[in-house]
């Protein structure tokens, strides 16, 4: 771990001696610690999670008749539900985000969704991304377009960072943002010529009269610089947390290390896969079972780990559209439509309870016969986070077209 | 001077300037810059030796002999595309070859497991599903590299021939169309299709006429497949339910009646042809759909190929932009194309669209009008339109040099070029493009990938590029052989002079060619 001043005393000099002017560091610094803004992290669970047996609605009889083989048990049952509210609970192997709804920390909003109506993942996630359901031409993402609205001129290279092997539709578009899988391989690889190749990079780019590669040029090896010093390798996250030993579980872990790192973060990225569960799906054992046993103790150590910077930040999850209400003939389930989603953290957040409209699971309060109706659109979600935690009242560039946003009061 | 002396001239000087601008501005006797210009723009860079051969040929000799793509000899760079057999297959030989095999491998694993088969391919780059899945066999991992063998082949090609084609200008524009007719060669059936659209939908009409190229890429499955409209059925019709095949095995639920899907008639007119400006209606897209309602495909899971089906085809009568197009048949949609490839806006949104590739973000509002009323005048022939912007004084003006920052793709490739880079594998190129955020005929929006600077201007892609030079000038790229060529050449020598001196520096020659390739002046074209 590093922090500013680790930064100023120990980075700032190493880079003096070798000759390189502290320019970058006081001016991330200033820009870090003069406006030092909210921080917003987004996971996307690629696939179509579940979200039936992710939030168990134990409550509607229902649930249980469509699902003879892989549903979760009630609370009272052996290894079932963790009971939330008295009619949802969570899988038990999410029994780690508990503590976080008891804090008043999570926050769920059920039956949320996409007013589209497509099955398929490549059009749902597109129509997710970009925020604009049913328009497939949108070239940018909405966190993106957030970026674009709150432009500002103490905005660093680590402003949005997704910490994916490719930029995520979400992040794409006209303002900066930086996709990398390991923060630690950011940097000019030479092998023992480094330093110098970098140097001389360094100076070609400093002295282009190219506006736009002088700017981004320079932005680019301030930032690698940054991430020499915190030396990723040496991170120890705090509190006891322990996050899981898989991709998902890295890239939290690392965006933990920015925003500790005060490096002016302000949106990251994260993405968990595995969730397209046709066949054998499981119920509190087996392959969802694991793959939300990975996606809730990152969840929960990320949180732990962030300790009191958790006021500043909030987790978002979504996924692109639901799985249908009866289990198939293969013990999975197939594309459905509505979802849950969750909100976790910040000190604005009106956790412990289920927000938005539950329809029901019988066969006619269904949509089109078999899928959770969607009574929310994920675009309230969205909005009510763009303007309770990142600031921002008026979203119509953010989200344009989008008119009927729903108030659910989950962020005060 | 007398005033009637002084309107005279200055008459005379009007009718100069429109001769001039309206007739060819190709500098007879140009220096290293603007030859490196026109190698830059019509191609994807020079290669060693190629300004004095340019210089040989003529400037203007040389631009239009690129016009004319079949006049020039390219037996070279067909040799190198031999040891890629899909190359030259149908869809439906690909379908057999590569994918209906491995389809059937995971039917019979599945049913061997108890279970049905899920044929849903997980989404292209991303995670897939590992949990719970029983360890490949040796035979079910081969069945798999085959079905990713077809993109790999058509990649390898792409890459190829920009690098090697001495029909650059054709490389060009087989690129700009297949990204202004994007399709994404991962969702669903499209990969079968994709080598046959850009083989014989794009690449035979890339200098025709602009209908024609139209018309192909409506009737191609890539495109029908991809914009959904294979799927597109009247509501009403009796037979509008989901045809066999597009049953998906595992899925239970009563199926939805089929209905008019708008998602082809909207692209159309937005990204197509008129521009998202051009003046339609939502009526308007309501009524282009019902009029390519029936344009389906023959069993699209097995390659088959373009269909029309009169039992799901709306036989009303349609209004498309004003004009009454009386319900027929298969004979609506290709009048719905005539209407929408000769109405002005789709001349101007071309126009920009090539002017924009060719000379500037934001080209000059009096090219594009040239360019476009050319289109009008033509019928929409693309190679006098091209021909115009390429000869404009707007092309060899001096804001339009180095105006344009290269795309991942364009830089990858004019690296290999200027290097005279010998490859045996075009594997790791394509990797590289894909890491500066240019995976090739992955674009997923029917938008293609953007063509202006700041989509690719940020700081991981710039330090990208960088490592992308010293990888490639240090030999690190598995079957990529960096030639050994003086590369400062390439930018003739017009670079800052911290960029000279920092390359004058340079302890060997692969570093000199890296700080060279990485510099800020070789971003551009």
């Amino acid at each position: 771990m590093f922090s500013r001043r680790v930064l100023m005393k120990n980075g700032g000099m190493a880079l003096l001696s070798l000759g390189f002017a502290p320019a970058f560091i006081s001016r991330t610094v200033e820009a870090a610690g003069a406006a030092r803004r909210n921080v917003l992290i987004t996971i996307f669970q690629r696939g179509a999670v579940d979200g039936l047996n992710m939030i168990v609605p134990f409550g509607d009889r229902q649930y249980y008749a469509a699902r003879p083989s892989i549903a979760i048990g009630r609370p009272d049952g052996a290894d079932g539900a963790v009971d939330l509210d008295g009619f949802f609970g969570l899988h038990p192997r999410l029994a780690p985000l508990k503590p976080l709804w008891d804090n008043r920390q999570l926050a769920i909003v059920h039956a949320s969704g996409s007013p589209d109506t497509t099955r398929s993942h490549f059009d749902a996630q597109d129509y997710m991304e970009t925020a604009t359901p049913g328009v497939k031409s949108t070239q940018d993402g909405w966190l993106n377009r957030y970026l674009h609205a709150r432009e500002h001129a103490n905005a660093t290279p680590f402003r949005a960072v997704a910490l994916a092997p490719q930029m995520p539709r979400s992040l794409q578009g006209l303002e900066p943002a930086l996709a990398m899988s390991q923060i630690g391989q950011f940097g000019i690889r030479a092998g023992q010529a480094t330093d110098l190749v970098q140097a001389s990079f360094e100076s070609e780019y400093a002295a282009a009269s190219d506006k736009v590669l002088n700017k981004t040029g320079g932005q680019a090896f301030d930032a690698m610089r940054m991430l020499k010093s915190a030396d990723p390798a040496k991170y120890l996250p705090e509190n006891g947390a322990e996050y899981p030993r898989s991709g998902y579980g890295e890239a939290l872990r690392q965006i933990a290390q920015l925003i500790k790192a005060d490096v002016g973060l302000e949106i990251a990225f994260a993405e968990a896969g595995g969730w397209d569960t046709h066949v054998n799906q499981g119920a509190s054992a087996g392959q969802l079972a694991q793959r939300l046993d990975d996606f809730g103790r990152g969840i929960a150590a990320l949180a732990r780990d962030l300790g009191d910077h958790m006021a500043d930040v909030v987790i978002l999850t979504m996924s692109e559209f639901g799985r249908a209400v009866a289990e198939n003939g293969n013990r999975g389930t197939d594309h459905g439509h509505g979802n849950a989603m969750m909100i976790i953290g910040g000190q604005n957040v009106r956790g412990g309870k289920v927000y938005g409209r539950w329809p029901g699971l019988a066969r006619e309060q269904r949509h089109d016969g078999r899928d959770l109706a969607v009574t929310t659109d994920f675009r309230s979600v969205f909005a009510e986070v763009v303007r309770g935690h990142l600031g921002v009242a008026d979203t119509t560039t953010i989200f344009p077209g989008f008119k009927d946003a729903q108030r659910l009061g989950f962020i005060g | 001077m007398t005033s009637l002396a002084r309107c005279v001239a200055t008459i005379l000087a009007a009718v100069t300037l429109t001769a001039g601008s309206s007739g060819s501005a190709v500098p007879s006797k140009p220096d290293d810059k603007t030859i490196l210009h026109v190698l830059n723009r019509i191609g994807y860079g020079a290669r060693p030796g190629d300004v004095t051969r340019v210089r040989q040929t003529g400037l203007e000799a040389y631009i239009d002999q690129q016009l004319r793509p079949e006049r020039i000899s390219n037996l070279a760079m067909e040799s190198r595309l031999a040891g890629l057999p899909s190359l030259s297959m149908s869809a439906r030989e690909i379908a057999e070859e590569y994918f209906i095999p491995a389809n059937q491998a995971r039917v019979q694993a599945k049913r061997a497991a108890g279970a049905a088969p899920d044929d849903k391919a997980p989404p292209a780059g991303r995670e897939m599903t590992a949990v719970g899945k029983p360890a490949r066999t040796p035979e079910q991992m081969e069945l798999a590299r085959k079905e990713r063998q077809v993109l790999a082949e058509l990649t390898a090609q792409k890459i190829l021939r920009a690098a090697f084609s001495e029909r650059q200008l054709e490389a060009v524009m087989i690129d700009f169309w297949f990204n202004h007719f994007n399709v994404f060669a991962a969702k669903g059936a499209t990969p079968q299709y994709v080598t046959e659209y850009e083989r014989d939908a794009i690449r035979p009409h890339v200098f025709g006429k602009f209908r024609d190229l139209l018309g192909a890429t409506a009737h191609s499955p890539a495109m029908l497949f991809y914009l959904d409209n294979w799927q597109s059925a009247d509501p009403d019709a009796q037979n509008a339910r989901r045809p066999l095949n597009a049953m998906r095995p595992g899925q239970e639920a009563p199926r939805p009646k089929r209905g008019l899907n708008e998602n082809y008639g909207r692209e159309l007119m937005e990204l197509h042809t008129l521009g998202v400006d051009g003046g339609y209606t939502q009526d308007d897209v309501v009524n282009v759909a019902r009029a390519f309602t029936g344009w389906t495909i023959t069993t699209p899971r097995q390659g088959g190929g373009f269909r029309f089906d009169p039992r799901i085809h709306d036989r009303g009568d349609k209004i498309v932009l004003g004009q009454k197009i009386k319900g027929g048949g298969e004979g609506d949609g290709e009048k719905v194309l005539d209407i929408l490839a000769r109405h002005p806006a789709t001349a101007t949104f071309i126009s920009t669209k090539l002017a924009c590739r060719f000379v500037a973000d934001t080209p000059p509002a009096a090219l594009v009008q040239r360019a476009a009323a050319r289109f009008r005048q033509t019928d929409g022939d693309i190679r006098e339109v091209v021909r115009l912007i390429l000869t404009s004084p707007e092309f060899f003006s001096a804001e339009a040099y180095r105006a344009k920052v290269k795309n991942p793709f364009e830089f990858v490739v004019s690296a290999v070029r200027a290097t005279g880079t010998d490859v045996r594998d075009a594997m790791p190129l394509a990797q590289a493009a894909r890491q500066l955020g240019m995976p090739l005929y992955l674009a997923q929006p029917p938008t293609g990938y953007p063509d202006k600077a700041e989509a690719w201007v940020n700081t991981g892609a710039l330090l990208n590029r960088m490592n992308f030079a010293l990888q490639l000038v240090g030999g690190r790229l598995r079957g990529v052989l960096p030639g050994t060529s003086a590369v400062a050449a390439i930018l003739a020598d017009d670079v800052s002079s911290t960029t000279a001196a920092t390359i004058a520096q340079a302890k060997d020659a692969a570093q000199l060619a890296a700080l060279t390739l990485g510099s800020p002046e070789f971003q551009r074209r």
